[in-house]
């Protein structure tokens, strides 16, 4: 492989990566804004979340007595991950990088770095809901990756590899793939994944008060300042990128194939549109929903990792 | 409630919030830092729940404080507006000092009703420690008993400069 094409993967991971820390916070605008003016509210604006983020980083930290550098370091492990995921996940552009494995594999790996970096944050501190939030985070989360890896092995079978981004590239090449029964479970067993990897209704309430229903709240409850901004901005990260991932496996047209200028705008512009329809949809989905009490969390992770395994023996019999 | 009658509901329903009112004065010796963006944590220092409702409705749909950048949150810890109601009893004059002392610099103290202002029905009772600025400083005060969902939206504004 010359320096040329190598210099080329370096700037696609580049691009995607500063694309998706520029577009979280505003899928996270849409996604509360939609929901506000079907609330009948006025709604406080798009750009919302980026003001939320500009004055924690103006605020100075209150870390707890007995905390440790796990509430320093912690966050920015949060946030490290999202980014990671953001450069392997085929999101402007499907073409596999030969050195850095873009397997599924790595991907769930890099993002479950960030969930046990939450949920140390949240045992950090020593108080009850820290606890308590970051029990049920593992629980969600050892309930989320069977379900993930099953999704993906599903999707992999008719490419034949692992790899995201031939997958991806498979299905924009095909589409005849993406309606096939075994595409469409996986993709909508990955959908429900998401939402409870993320943090969203029907699994967890991002707006709630009440500590007692919190999962993801919970954690940060002691968190402050500049460490809360990257626990923000590393979970809509993880919340963009995931979005990203079902968007282009579903509609997988505009992803570049190459890192010619044309082809990674029309990738970018592409990637902006999908995610931002997916997090108004998501917005719009949340008003006609409520949080399923914990218990109930199971049963529908159960209910997605059974369409995962569906997809997994439809592939091999159908297709 | 069927997907079909929630929609219909939401196209009936339209928008409820009013229109917004001109943007009040700015308050002076607010960090500029919280412009545009103010996360509030209430903390009811012994209020006989009648601001609460206010600020309930404050929040609500109609009035729609979240449109200017306000926003109420469930720890001190995230917030940089602590809004007291109520005067303060000796049971919460530690822990509303304590809630102060937790919320992360710069921040404003805002003292809602006229209880907290030092001069409601319950000022001289015997478990009263005083008006909240005799137990944390004050930057803002909101008069009324209770005040008017209006008025404690103005508050917030003059913090947020929205």
């Amino acid at each position: 492989m010359s320096a040329v094409e190598v210099a080329g993967r370096v700037l696609v991971a580049i691009v995607q990566v500063a694309v998706v820390t520029a577009l979280a916070p505003i899928v996270m605008g849409v996604t509360r804004q939609t929901r506000a003016r079907l609330e009948g509210r006025a709604g406080a604006g798009v750009g919302q979340p980026w003001r939320d983020l500009r004055k924690l980083w103006r605020k100075r930290p209150i870390r707890a007595t007995g905390t440790t550098a796990v509430g320093v370091v912690a966050p920015l492990v949060l946030l490290a991950s999202g980014l990671v995921a953001g450069a392997l996940v085929p999101l402007v552009v499907a073409a596999p990088l030969p050195q850095v494995p873009g397997d599924l594999f790595v991907v769930v790996s890099a993002l479950l770095v960030g969930t046990v970096a939450l949920a140390l944050l949240g045992l950090d501190a020593g108080t009850a809901f820290g606890g308590m939030g970051s029990s049920r985070h593992m629980m969600i989360a050892a309930l989320v990756e069977p379900t993930v890896l099953m999704a993906v092995y599903a999707l992999s079978i008719p490419v034949g590899s692992s790899t995201l981004s031939l997958i991806v590239a498979a299905r924009r090449d095909d589409p005849a793939t993406i309606a096939s029964p075994a595409g469409v479970l996986a993709v909508v067993a990955l959908a429900v994944v998401v939402l409870a990897e993320t943090g969203r209704l029907p699994v967890d309430n991002p707006a709630t008060h009440l500590e007692l229903t919190m999962v993801h709240e919970a954690m940060v409850l002691e968190t402050s300042g500049p460490d809360l901004a990257w626990v923000e901005l590393g979970s809509w990260l993880r919340l963009t990128v995931l979005l990203g991932l079902v968007a282009n496996l579903m509609v997988p047209w505009g992803v570049a194939g190459g890192a010619s200028p044309g082809a990674l705008l029309l990738g970018v512009v592409a990637l902006a549109a999908k995610v931002v329809l997916l997090g108004a949809a998501l917005g719009a989905g949340e008003v006609a929903m409520a949080k399923l009490r914990l218990f109930r969390v199971p049963e529908l992770l159960a209910g997605s990792f059974a369409l995962a395994f569906l997809a997994v023996t439809a592939s091999y019999l159908v297709a | 409630m069927s997907l079909r009658g929630l929609a219909r509901l939401v196209r009936r329903t339209g928008r409820v919030a009013e229109p917004a009112p001109p943007a009040p004065e700015p308050l002076a010796g607010v960090d500029p830092a919280l412009r545009g963006s103010v996360q509030v944590r209430h903390v009811d220092a012994g209020s006989c729940n009648g601001c609460e409702i206010e600020i309930g409705a404050a929040f609500g749909p109609v009035y729609d404080a979240e449109r200017y950048g306000a926003r109420l949150v469930a720890s001190p810890r995230h917030a940089d507006v602590v809004l007291v109601t109520g005067v303060v009893t000796r049971n919460m004059a530690e822990p509303l000092r304590l809630t102060v002392a937790a919320t992360p610099e710069p921040r404003a103290v805002v003292a809602l009703g006229d209880c907290a202002r030092g001069c409601g029905l319950m000022r001289d009772g015997y478990g009263v420690a005083g008006a909240v600025s005799d137990v944390v400083p004050v930057d803002l005060e909101v008069p009324g008993c209770p005040p008017e969902p209006a008025a404690v939206v103005e508050a917030l504004r003059r913090v947020t400069g929205r």
